[in-house]
């Protein structure tokens, strides 16, 4: 070996500093990954104390009110169920359809990508700019007015790409091996999709469109284009009835807490109850994920 | 058994008799290439009822307004008698909100990603990334009340001028939001660098932090890189949060301490709001989301450009 | 089909063996390992590895898959530990320190023992900065310098004259064996004493492979190397001591003319001669 370019001993001393720098940096990242869920912890912590007590069966069960002793959810909790409603077959059908069509019909080729990149550029569209489509579409050119139906559509395209993704991973999980044994048999194209492979992608379509659906139950910022009114009483009854539903009662209260202080407190009780829906919704997903989900 | 032998038909005959009964259906299956076609198309139909509305729309509050007078206008009084219409306010509060939004997530989430990735124990990062999904299932409506009831006044400690509804404090709510994206868009790419580099970059006696600053890091550019892109145009998009707890000042301003409106929360204000269908002020809505729409749509093309386009091939 | 393997590698030896008749100098101990335990979680997969490892000698390690050679090389700069559920007990001292003790600080092992991998793994980046890399970050910021080492270290890997037009390229753009050899280079920037090899060769093709062998033969005048192989004539080619692993044991460690012309042990007698593996 002619020249020496590294110093052992100085290589050494710089060493100490090296290693040190990487022990502090790696408690920084820990620091910020905790940072997150310590910021979440407070939030759930702040309105859980804050809503807890408002939360009884009147609060549950009564219409709504400008007097916050008496003011109930109920006419909200049924306007996200009708929602709900008109969302799950809505997405099932035209997402699992589009799944179908993209996996297992479409030819390689334009108009195949063409369809996906479409739904991926969806899939990033502001949900507010969702709430004008709504809004033009299904209140006004369609003439549905602010109902459950407009409310419930715009809230299905909203959360279409969500459905669509899933079913797609979903139908590519399931072996090529099921459907060719399948065809083998001299199944037709049809009989082996009906009968094979939606059966074995279930799981995995179910656990997306759960998902898809929280995702629908939470969003709040179309519907408050469609012109929902603040305060309904009567119950809606079907799907061509007005609605509120329960983001939108959060937002009304919320945004009149200046006015009334103790509307924060029936806004955090209510954001209790969403997030207990949001809760049993995912858990049903992790759930169906877990145990119906085969291994192939 | 003997005895049935004449009445038995095999297994094929059987196959031939179902088959004629199938004829019917084999007519009905050829529909359904078709039948899903069509169902697919609705995606696309989705794609173009929103660019036609916001286009048809944006046309009619265009021949009220001139477009370089929206574009290049700093005031904005829609409700006024004589009203102006600069969207250099909303574009203002929206690039403030975001710009906050990404000084949180984007250092917090990249260091979140770099731990989970490189340093973080199998069973810790087990049970860290489930919780930080949920960070990002929480509704934004959730967020909103948590920026306007807590943030906000906990800030007041700090900024004792600050106002009741500011644009700090929902920005930086929109960055906790937005954590969860980068954190795990950046760890996928991060984890994607294969193991054979950080071999090769230990083995010559780096430390771990060097070995993941100066190989995995530039390794998993681009899809870091594109998760920060999306990560805005999230910010962009996002509406409650800055509805509920930023107020609708349409001042041009910088002062983070006050209230501005964003593009969406602008949205918010004037739908909810009666106005009319056929006034300027309803029209200037979609002229606005014409906006938005682009703006994002920008985004997330330059997230897929990067991540395509600089896709490192190991 | 084997003896006549065998055979070749005896005319080989004998060969080497003239060669090496001149009398030979006490070489240093680098690496003393003394009574090596490791546990992969619950597999037992070194058990009591005693061997000790001289400078300027190639020492070659031999066994069927699975054998543990891999694994052993890997605890000789610790590389082992990026698999969280390693054990070890014992003790392997390099330059009369216990490399396994946990106040042992694995960079400055790593610093002075260098490795190139199975697969070539250059990095991302240009050929410069391949092997820039790691006099950079052990603190030579010197651009001059850094110039002088990278022509010195592709010199020193034989790759100077076919690379030194192209230093900003892609490493990716190489091929196979020139990124091998690339990383090779990379390795000898760092000045390291020890180089280990992980089957350097088994992704390369023949032509590529005895390029490699010939720059082991010239770099072992400066550095102590060990070389995981599980291409026997390749051993008994380039190495001066060869250790026959199998199933987590040393069943043979002796020179390598001594193992294949003469192993102590049946069981080296039958893997060489192709009987299993």
């Amino acid at each position: 070996m002619a020249t020496k370019y590294m110093d052992a001993e100085l290589v050494g001393k710089r060493m100490s500093s090296r290693v040190r720098k990487n022990a502090g940096w790696k408690g920084l990242f820990f620091a910020s990954t905790l940072f997150g869920l310590i910021v979440l912890a407070v939030l759930l912590v702040r309105i859980f104390t804050q809503g807890i007590e408002y939360i009884n069966i009147d609060f549950l069960k009564n219409h709504l009110s400008t007097d916050a002793s008496r003011a109930g959810i109920m006419g909200a909790i049924l306007g996200t169920a009708w929602l709900m409603v008109v969302v799950i077959p809505v997405t099932m059908v035209i997402g699992v359809g589009t799944a179908i069509y993209l996996e297992l019909y479409a030819k390689k080729g334009k108009l195949q990508s063409f369809i996906a990149t479409n739904i991926s550029n969806l899939a990033g569209v502001p949900s507010i700019v969702y709430g004008l489509l709504g809004l033009t579409l299904f209140v006004r050119a369609l003439e549905f007015g602010n109902v459950i139906l407009a409310g419930g559509l715009t809230l299905a395209l909203l959360v279409l790409p969500i459905v669509i993704v899933a079913a797609q991973e979903a139908l590519r999980a399931v072996p090529g091996s099921l459907s060719e044994a399948s065809y083998g048999m001299g199944a037709t194209k049809w009989q082996t999709v009906r009968r094979i492979i939606l059966p074995a992608a279930l799981p995995g379509i179910l656990t997306g469109a759960i998902l898809a659906l929280s995702r629908a139950i939470g969003e709040t910022a179309p519907l408050t284009v469609l012109g929902i009114p603040a305060l309904l009483i009567p119950f809606p009854e079907g799907i061509f009835d007005t609605f509120t539903a329960l983001p939108m009662q959060i937002y009304y209260w919320t945004i009149d807490a200046s006015l009334v202080a103790e509307y924060a407190n029936l806004a955090a009780a209510t954001i209790i109850v969403l997030l207990v829906l949001l809760f049993l919704l995912n858990s049903i997903a992790i759930l169906i994920r877990n145990k119906f989900q085969q291994r192939y | 058994m003997a005895a049935d032998n004449k009445n038995r038909t095999s297994v094929s005959e059987m196959i031939e008799q179902q088959k004629r009964k199938r004829k019917f259906f084999n007519q009905l299956e050829r529909m359904i290439p078709g039948l899903l076609l069509i169902i697919a198309s609705i995606s696309v139909l989705t794609t173009i009822g929103i660019i036609y509305t916001l286009f048809a729309e944006s046309v009619a509050f265009f021949r009220n307004v001139p477009i370089l007078d929206f574009f290049t206008g700093t005031v904005l009084k829609p409700l006024s008698q004589n009203p102006e219409f600069g969207v250099l306010p909303l574009l203002n509060g929206t690039i403030i909100s975001t710009v906050i939004a990404m000084l949180v997530a984007g250092p917090i989430g990249m260091m979140s990603a770099i731990y989970l990735s490189e340093y973080a124990p199998d069973n810790v990062r087990r049970v860290i990334k489930p919780l930080l999904e949920i960070l990002a299932g929480v509704p934004t409506i959730v967020y909103g009340f948590f920026a306007f009831t807590f943030v906000t006044p906990l800030l007041r400690m700090i900024f004792p001028s600050i106002e009741a509804t500011n644009i700090l404090s929902p920005g930086i709510i929109m960055g906790v939001m937005i954590i969860p994206m980068i954190a795990s868009l950046s760890e996928d790419a991060m984890s994607s660098v294969p193991n054979s580099m950080r071999e090769g970059a230990l083995a010559l006696g780096s430390t771990k932090l060097e070995t993941t600053f100066k190989v995995v890091i530039p390794a998993a550019l681009s899809g870091i890189i594109a998760s920060f892109v999306l990560g805005i145009s999230r910010a962009i998009g996002e509406t409650m949060i800055v509805a509920i707890a930023s107020g609708s000042s349409k001042n041009f301003s910088f002062d983070i301490t006050g209230s501005m409106q964003t593009m969406t929360a602008y949205i918010v204000e004037v739908a909810g709001g009666e106005a009319a269908a056929g006034t300027t002020i309803y029209y200037s809505l979609y002229a606005v989301a014409l906006t938005l729409f682009v703006f994002t749509l920008i985004m997330n093309l330059l997230a897929k450009y990067i991540s395509r386009k600089f896709r490192e091939e190991y | 089909m084997s003896t006549v393997m065998t055979k070749a590698i005896n005319l080989k030896l004998v060969r080497n063996e003239n060669e090496r008749s001149e009398p030979e100098v006490e070489k240093e101990v680098v690496y003393d390992t003394k009574g090596l335990n490791l546990w992969y979680g619950e597999t037992h997969a070194l058990k009591n590895i005693n061997m000790d490892i001289k400078e300027k000698e190639v020492t070659a390690i031999i066994g069927p898959s699975g054998c543990g050679k891999s694994t052993y090389l890997k605890t000789l700069n610790r590389m082992v530990e990026l698999v969280p559920i390693v054990k070890t007990s014992g003790q392997i001292t390099y330059k009369g320190k216990n490399i396994l003790d946990k106040s042992f600080r694995v960079e400055d092992l790593r610093t002075q023992v260098g490795m190139v991998f199975q697969k070539a793994n250059p990095f991302p980046k240009s050929i410069y900065e391949n092997i820039a890399y790691g006099p950079k970050i052990h603190g030579i910021k010197n651009k001059k310098i850094l110039d002088e080492i990278v022509e010195k270290s592709l010199r020193g890997a034989f790759i100077w004259d076919e690379l030194k037009d192209r230093l900003n390229d892609n490493a990716y753009g190489l091929s196979g064996g020139q990124q091998q050899r690339l990383c090779i280079a990379r390795c000898l920037a760092v000045e390291p004493n020890v180089i280990l090899m992980d089957e350097p060769t088994s992704a390369l093709d023949p032509k590529s492979t005895l390029r490699i062998e010939e720059l082991v033969q010239e770099l072992k005048k400066d550095y102590a190397i060990v070389i995981v192989t599980h291409n026997m004539q390749q051993a008994a080619r380039i190495s001066d001591k060869t250790a026959f692993f199998l199933n987590g044991e040393i069943i043979e460690y002796d020179k390598t003319d001594h193992i294949f012309n003469n192993p102590t042990d049946e069981r080296t007698g039958d893997y060489i001669s192709g009987r299993f593996g």
